[in-house]
């Protein structure tokens, strides 16, 4: 045991002379998290509009001005032509563009119909479906105005409360999901590196030489990675709760415990990959470049998992990151306890000891 | 000259030689852009509706078929009162909770108005949004077709105007269309950001940085002679990327190769720039990395591959500009989809070439054959 | 003849700390020139400073002609250099190595292929010619690399510690090389901290704590001292460097 207590106390001085490394392990993430907290969200605001109007009425006006002062729209010009479209939309000018054709208020006052065009550029199609079903909205709504002066038929209102997020912020999906991204890549790409580099050092030898156990050496080197994500951990909540109002909820122990099972699986993942890797350069970009964008995509904070194709959606449930996520949205934001999350909280726990056990025999047989 | 092209063959010698680093940076990124794609999908499928049906009249039945039929929503089950639809929500068993309120029929046709009460889990903003939008819009139409019933006798005499509505450059709105370019772009600079930072630093840390200090080579050639074999690997893996995606996605490029390459070139200068500035600052391969992964990882996240830039705040907005990957995506995107050409694209352009050039003069600068 | 190396009075401040400290020495052409010293003392901070690699806080110093503050480059042009960790790329083969450094230093084609040929051949490597580096033992490594270092025919080579790690005989042939070298009128600087080397060298200057303690052939010093060998005259020095201490 005291063996094991100097090796740890050697692992970590090792981490944290390094003042550089250090500086990078602490505020990266943290630095991540918070602008991220701050700038992403999916909602689709300030789309670029251009108007085409060639009745230029009364009519028109009116509903020029409806569009501009909406927060989705971020009125561009008004443009003389069509023909003019293209070549906006081309240079990325604007996203969508409206033509009123020449008589369009006369037309809606003498035949009771008008009819106007909306062009959607569609290379990002989320947000063309998305743009184009705000501007029926505010048409819509315009509409209900003019019936509204000719007499009042039946409307259904329905009344909308949006729940844990009302004013649709995109902290409160994307903070969770970053952290468990970051999380998993930094400790899987620290763990990895950090043995490998003893590996390419030739010290690895001296120490499977000596009579420790090959699972101390293991336990020594992830100990101070453990230590400095659960660190991260709690100032990246901290953080959250003072400058992105997005307190903890639910129980705290229940988050850090799930926390620090998840931290653990992550390490785990980054002793396998150090096993296979015969330098540093190859284990930092085999775990960078193999796991950033399928983790990212996987894990179900930019897309619903449930849109996936089926294979992906299986291949989904062995990310950790993705049972960490639903963990952390549910303690977190919702304030659920534990009977919500037993679930996830068993598949995470056989994930580590699954890794570590099968990494721990790899290891050994390296030895041999 | 000749010095660089003796380094230059031995850096491809080296890269060449060592498998390992080569599938990483070829097959990995290829696969993935095969099978991830797949995974980005936006549209609104598959939302779970609990419904409290109070009325149960086939009035509301028809608003629930109607919803259902839309093929946007999943009907998860009924909830005897709204607190325990509330709940299912809670528990992630709905994404949506709709309450029919009890004579709902009959109290719209007397009062010529009524409520419906919608809650939605706003955790996940576009879910929220878009089928928010969606729900809003069935119902809408079911007030119409009310409308039209109750009122078939009188006709509506309010002027109605209507939009109609087309979708250009991808009129068949193909998620893919708009990722796959993007997810080409991430890999890329994932490539190539790390290989430049990690290559130097792990010269200076073997020692074979010291013994080309030594000797009479330039620092520009060095740096040349280290950027210009990444910049092969970077025209290769975009160029097999750009094969991948025609033959398991059909996308062609619109506009024109050469301005694709040629944003290509500018985009690989800058971020082998950011590398190499990065393995200036840096004594061991993990600070470079953590460097790199710092940059990487805000890069992806928001140069606008998955969330809209111009949706975020104006300070956020001009940070994104000084990324190269911001404007490359919004390069690809707009000369793979619209056919955009080196007019319509100089200031994107243009803006990576500076900040290229900045990175570059930079690191140039800051190595140091003599400390 | 001018003298190869020249130095007055060169000094490296570290902050506080003063590496080398008011070295002042001249090494001519064709000589082995030993540079002795414990670990530490600032053997390697003088070399560094003598390639180019480093600049002198204090004091004046011309390499080939050149001066080390202002024409480090023309220094580099003229100068071979083997480092403690005998830079040559692993994961290239000998051939590839000879002919990588021989091309940086500007040799043409035809000259790189005869050189190849001649350092194979005087160096037994025949057989290796296209195995990898790190294929090849310790020994076989250091000799590439002293080699490799002189395939420019520079006037001066600067050896940092070549022969750590290697047995006696192994050293002797090394040794053998540097002969070889110095015989065609390369001037060999050598830093080591094996005081039997210092047995070889035509002259030796011994630093302590950052300074230069003694500075004459290896005879002279033993006579000097009045020991029978460079292990005892370096014992002598640096209790006395440490009776200072005190």
């Amino acid at each position: 045991m005291r063996q094991l207590i100097t090796f740890i106390r050697k692992e970590f001085l090792h981490v944290f002379r390094d003042r550089k490394s250090l500086l990078m392990l602490f505020g990266l993430p943290i630095a991540q998290i918070v602008l991220f907290g701050f700038a992403l969200s999916n909602e689709i605001k300030n789309s670029r509009i251009a108007i085409v109007d060639y009745s230029k009425d009364a009519t028109t006006t009116r509903l020029i001005s409806k569009i501009a002062a909406s927060d989705y729209f971020d009125f561009q010009r008004s443009l003389a032509g069509a023909d003019q479209l293209q070549a906006a939309f081309k240079k990325g000018d604007i996203k969508m563009a409206v033509i009123f054709p020449a008589n369009f208020g006369d037309d809606l006052m003498h035949t009771g119909k008008a009819t106007m065009q909306v062009i959607a550029d569609a290379s990002d199609p989320n947000q063309a479906t998305t743009i184009t079903n705000y501007l029926s909205q505010i048409v819509t709504d315009y509409n209900a105005e003019l019936a509204k002066d000719a007499g009042q038929p039946m409307q259904i209102n329905p009344e909308t409360q949006m729940m844990y997020n009302p004013e649709l912020r995109g902290a409160p999906n994307f903070v969770p999901g970053v952290m468990a991204l970051v999380l998993m890549l930094v400790c899987t790409m620290m763990t990895s590196v950090a043995i490998v580099k003893e590996k390419e050092l030739g010290t690895m030898e001296i120490l499977l030489v000596s009579p420790f156990k090959p699972v101390y050496i293991i336990i020594a080197k992830l100990a101070p990675n453990l230590l400095i994500s659960v660190l991260n951990l709690f100032i990246i909540l901290l953080l959250s709760w003072l400058f992105l109002d997005l307190p903890v909820k639910g129980s705290l122990l229940l988050l850090v415990t799930c926390s620090i099972l998840f931290i653990l699986t992550s390490l785990s993942i980054g002793l396998l990959l150090s096993i296979n890797a015969q330098t540093q350069q190859a284990a930092m970009m085999g775990s960078l470049m193999g796991m950033m964008l399928p983790t990212m995509l996987l894990t179900g904070f930019l897309f619903p998992i449930e849109n996936m194709p089926l294979a992906l959606q299986i291949l989904s449930n062995l990310v950790p990151s993705r049972w960490y996520f639903i963990i952390v949205k549910r303690v977190m934001l919702k304030g659920l306890g534990i009977t919500a999350i037993w679930r996830e909280m068993l598949i995470l726990t056989s994930m580590c000891v699954l890794l570590f056990t099968i990494s721990l025999r790899k290891f050994k047989i390296r030895l041999q | 000259m000749r010095t660089l092209i003796f380094l230059l063959e031995k850096e491809f010698r080296q890269i060449l030689r060592n498998r390992q680093i080569l599938s990483t940076l070829l097959i990995a990124p290829l696969i993935q852009l095969i099978l991830l794609p797949l995974a980005a999908d936006y549209s609104v499928k598959n939302i779970s509706l609990a419904v409290v049906d109070n009325d149960h009249s086939p009035f509301s039945q028809r608003l629930i078929n109607k919803i259902t039929a839309s093929g946007h929503f999943r009907l998860t089950g009924y909830a005897p009162s709204y607190p325990e639809a509330l709940k299912m929500v809670e528990q992630d068993k709905a994404d949506i909770a709709l309450q029919i309120p009890i004579h709902f029929e009959r109290d719209l046709v007397r009062e010529n108005n009524k409520q419906l009460y919608v809650a939605i889990n706003a955790i996940e903003g576009t879910k929220a949004n878009l089928g928010g939008a969606y729900l809003a819009s069935i119902i809408r139409n079911y007030n119409d077709d009310i409308r039209l019933r109750w009122q078939s006798t009188t006709p509506s005499t309010s002027p109605q105007i209507e939009a109609v509505s087309t979708n250009w450059y991808n009129p068949l709105l193909n998620f893919k269309l708009y990722m796959v370019p993007a997810i080409l772009v991430v890999l890329v600079t994932v490539m190539a950001a790390l290989q430049s930072a990690l290559n130097i630093v792990h010269e200076k840390e073997s020692g074979t940085i010291e013994q080309i200090n030594v000797t009479p080579i330039k620092k520009h050639i060095f740096i040349l002679g280290k950027m210009i074999p990444f910049l092969a690997l970077g025209i290769i893996l975009f160029t097999l990327g750009l094969v991948v995606g025609w033959i398991f996605y059909g996308i062609v490029p619109i506009g024109s190769l050469l301005v694709l390459y040629a944003s290509l070139i500018v985009y690989l200068f800058a971020m082998l720039g950011l590398g190499l500035l990065l393995a200036t600052y840096s004594a061991t391969q993990q600070q470079s990395m953590s460097l790199a992964f710092f940059f990487i990882n805000i890069f992806n996240m928001m140069s606008g591959v998955f969330t809209a830039v111009d949706s975020m705040p104006g300070w956020a907005q001009a940070i994104v500009s000084t990324f190269p990957p911001s404007h490359f995506i919004k390069i690809m995107r707009m000369v793979v989809l619209k056919g955009s050409s080196f007019s319509d694209i100089t200031w994107p352009l243009t803006a990576m070439a500076l900040i290229g050039l900045f990175l570059n003069t930079w690191a140039v600068l800051n190595y140091r054959k003599t400390s | 003849m001018p003298p190869v190396i020249s130095t007055n009075q060169l000094t490296k401040r570290f902050g506080q700390f003063v590496a080398a400290n008011a070295l002042t020495f001249e090494v001519d052409k064709g000589e082995i020139f030993g540079f002795l010293g414990a670990n530490g003392a600032g053997k390697t901070t003088a070399m560094r400073m003598l390639c180019g690699l480093s600049t002198p806080s204090d004091g004046k110093a011309t390499v080939a002609g050149f001066d080390v503050y202002t024409q480090t480059e023309k220094i580099k042009q003229n100068i071979g250099y083997m480092s403690q960790k005998f830079s040559l790329y692993d994961d290239l083969t000998v051939t590839e190595n000879i002919r990588f450094y021989a091309g940086i230093y500007g040799m043409n084609t035809k000259a790189i292929k005869t050189k190849t040929n001649e350092l194979l051949q005087e160096l037994q490597l025949e057989k290796e010619a296209k195995t990898l580096v790190k294929a090849l033992p310790l020994g076989w490594k250091q000799k590439l690399a002293f080699s490799v270092a002189i395939v420019h025919d520079p006037d001066i080579v600067f050896l940092d510690e070549p022969t750590g790690g290697v047995d006696p005989v192994t050293r002797r042939q090394f040794w053998d090389l540097i002969y070889a070298a110095s015989d065609k009128g390369v001037t060999v600087f050598v830093t080591t901290h094996y005081m039997d080397e210092a047995e070889y060298c035509n002259r030796v200057s011994i630093m302590v704590d950052g300074v230069i303690a003694a500075l004459d052939s290896p005879a002279n010093l033993k006579h000097q001292f009045s020991v029978a060998n460079m292990e005892d005259v370096f014992y002598e020095l640096a209790r006395n460097a440490k009776r200072k201490a005190d």
